[in-house]
């Protein structure tokens, strides 16, 4: 019995110091904190508080780093307002449960909504809901169908990302006219992956070079890395890659990693904060990002603020709100590394 | 309960009878002519594949792209040996995605870096079989439906994987568990050493064990088996487990592959593993079923992909070739056997 009692004891307390081990693993706190990055708030008249307003908030459910990173950065952007209430509601990915809760945001009068929506085509409807309600809408990247249904729209440059990627990879292999340029692209059904597509295409096509290898991926770390062990073997000897998303590009190293291969040049896209590591420490073929920043997240919050409290922006003359702004990409090499990492994200 | 049980002798003559009952051909099936007819579709769609490969691509037929086919076929190829336990045992595994997805994460979190390989190691294991363990006890002493209960797994696993990452990738930085994707010993991926390795563990302990014999007398009719005095729930619950350490090692195997861990990974997985398991001849309805048919299945599949991405066409073709390719092989099969039979 005494026996028995024992091995049971044994047992049990195994199974309770393994259960409790296994609960501390579930820890992602890393030592020293977090910083906060992506966020700034003006100086001067701007800056300072003014009218109390409500910003209602709506995105998609992350389901990869950039889309975490929009999360985090509108809320820290609001924070920093004291005269800001942030008002979010549950992220979703399904296009009906995003509309009802933007429903919801319309019926609790909210002073400006900054909206992410699933599917642009398909919210179009509720985003000018609200603008009739007397709401002003500022549309977060994926694009309303109409005007009509935005006060602002403020977005990436997909295409823009694709020439800068392009141009980067023409400046270094300009006149090499046989170059093996591969892509790896993300989710191919998106317009946005069709858009950097082509404006790679069109960018490398002013240094008189194409595509020779195109694959897609689906925006992940694992599936980065099974497209891209079989391209290489497709491609025994590459000149140039680019990798539409950095989140992916974890799976795309990996692969380079494994077969062996620094023969080429890599490009990452998007701009998180561990390819710009990679970049500083010059180890690897990535040598290069360009960036599609989630801090457009936290240019939103500021820029549905400003439109709640009837202002413009200081630096241009006009007394409102810009109706569109196309952000820059940028191209992220070892050389501007250090300027750009407080805007990488964790993916 | 022990009172109702005959002896142990008694208990295991029977069981043998009934197990014997259950697949009277099964040395035939084995080893016998029977066992390759039930593949030849798959040997001849393998065939055909290759050929094409050979004709349109040069770079198909070497050595270093034949590892890599066999380096993308070891995580699913993982998988697919504890779901042919399952499905041969009457059951279905629907959550071995989510399963992944989980383990993955949670071997992977800062915390559990700090222990280095070892914690990884001991982490996605621990977190698969128990996972699977529960799947096993809900179904076998819950008495639930094994469909529905692997479903509220794909998705409850998932959800707690996002909420662990907090919807992040979780990059690895053990280099011990990263080498495991890059190195080779004699010139085999370590990764496609442990595929064949967990194969080779499967084949045995599925035709040499009592454990296997088990298996297709529960699959094949669970009533007999239990008159037989074989302890089904006990014997359903420990398939569910192994379909879950499968699902864990596959996690470090991924995550090795990726150098990351993500509630990202493993995204349908649990459709890929189940369509190899059938092309390669295991019955749905569980009792019948080979290992090697499921092998050839899983290469199927990677080497599409392969001649795909090496013929630099799209993606939307090649899911429609895998979906003929998956009523094809049957049809195959079901004329072979048909052939076999008469």
């Amino acid at each position: 019995m005494a026996a028995q009692l024992g091995r049971r004891g044994i047992l049990l307390g195994g199974a309770v110091i393994g259960a409790s081990a296994l609960a501390a693993c579930t820890s992602n706190e890393v030592a020293g904190g977090q910083q906060t990055s992506g966020t700034k708030v003006a100086a001067g008249d701007n800056g300072k508080p003014g009218a109390h307003i409500t910003i209602g908030f709506s995105c998609p459910q992350a389901d990869h780093g950039w889309i975490a990173a929009i999360t985090k950065n509108a809320a820290a952007q609001a924070k920093l307002y004291s005269d800001v209430t942030f008002s979010p509601v549950e992220p979703t990915n399904d296009v009906a449960k995003q509309i009802a809760a933007i429903e919801t945001l319309i019926n609790k009068k909210v002073s400006v909504l900054v909206v992410l929506p699933n599917d642009g085509k398909q919210l179009t409807a509720i985003g000018r809901k609200a603008m009739d309600a007397g709401i002003p809408v500022v549309n977060l990247d994926r694009i309303f169908d109409t005007p009509l249904a935005y006060r602002t729209w403020i977005g990436g440059d997909n295409y823009g990302m694709g020439v800068s990627a392009g141009t980067y990879i023409g400046e270094k292999l300009k006149g090499k006219k046989d170059a093996v340029i591969a892509e790896v692209a993300g989710i191919d059904s998106l317009p946005l992956t069709q858009e950097r597509s082509q404006g790679f295409k069109d960018a490398l096509s002013r240094y008189g070079l194409k595509v020779t290898n195109r694959v897609a991926a689906q925006f992940t770390s694992s599936s980065g890395q099974q497209v891209t062990s079989n391209l290489l073997q497709a491609a025994p000897k590459i000149d140039a890659l680019w990798n539409h998303d950095d989140d992916q590009g974890v799976g795309v190293l990996a692969a380079i990693k494994q077969a062996n291969r620094n023969e080429f040049l890599m490009v990452g896209g998007a701009g998180s904060t561990d390819a710009m590591q990679v970049i500083k420490a010059d180890n690897t073929p990535l040598k290069a990002t360009v960036t599609y920043s989630p801090s457009m997240a936290s240019s939103a919050i500021s820029l549905a603020r400003l439109i709640g409290q009837k202002k413009g922006m200081s630096d241009l003359v006009e007394n409102e709100v810009p109706a569109r702004i196309t952000l820059a990409s940028a191209t992220i090499t070892k050389e501007n590394v250090d300027q750009y990492l407080a805007l990488g994200f964790k993916s | 309960m022990t009172d109702q049980a005959p002896p142990a002798d008694e208990r295991r003559r029977v069981e043998a009878q009934s197990v014997a009952a259950a697949r009277p051909s099964h040395a035939v099936a084995m080893l016998g002519e029977a066992g390759w007819t039930r593949n030849l579709g798959l040997v001849v769609a393998l065939a055909i594949l290759s050929l094409v490969g050979v004709l349109t691509v040069d770079t198909f037929a070497t050595t270093s792209n034949l590892l890599t086919v066999l380096k993308n076929a070891s995580v699913i190829g993982v998988v697919t040996v504890g779901m042919t336990f399952v499905i041969m045992g009457g059951g279905i595994d629907l959550s071995v995605g989510s399963l992944i997805a989980l383990a993955s994460v949670w071997s992977t979190t800062v915390a559990t870096q700090s222990f280095g390989a070892g914690g990884v190691w001991f982490c996605a294991l621990t977190v698969g079989t128990v996972a699977g363990l529960i799947n096993g006890f809900l179904i076998a002493y819950g008495r639930l439906v094994a469909f529905i209960v692997t479903l509220a797994m794909l998705v409850g696993a998932r959800g707690l994987a996002q909420y662990i990452s907090n919807q992040q990738t979780q990059v690895v930085k053990v280099d011990a568990i990263n080498d495991l994707a890059a190195s080779s010993v004699l010139g085999i991926p370590v990764l496609v050493l442990i595929m064949l390795a967990v194969f080779a563990a499967g084949w045995v302990l599925l035709n040499l064990t009592t454990f296997g014999r088990r298996t297709v007398a529960v699959g094949g009719n669970a009533e007999a088996a239990r008159l037989a005095g074989i302890d089904v729930r006990l014997h359903t619950l420990l398939l569910y487990g192994l379909s879950g350490l499968c699902c864990g090692i596959a996690a470090v195997m991924l995550t090795a592959q990726a150098n990351s861990g993500a509630s990202t990974n493993g995204e349908f997985y649990e459709l890929d593993a189940i369509a190899a398991v059938i092309i390669g001849g295991t019955l749905l309805t569980g009792g019948r079923g080979t290992l090697v048919g499921t092998f050839l299945g899983v290469m199927v599949f990677t080497v599409i992909t392969n001649l795909f991405i090496l013929n630099n066409l799209p993606t939307p073709i090649q899911n429609i070739t895998k979906g003929a390719i998956i009523i094809a092989a049957v049809l195959l099969q079901r004329r072979g056997k048909s052939a076999a039979t008469t």
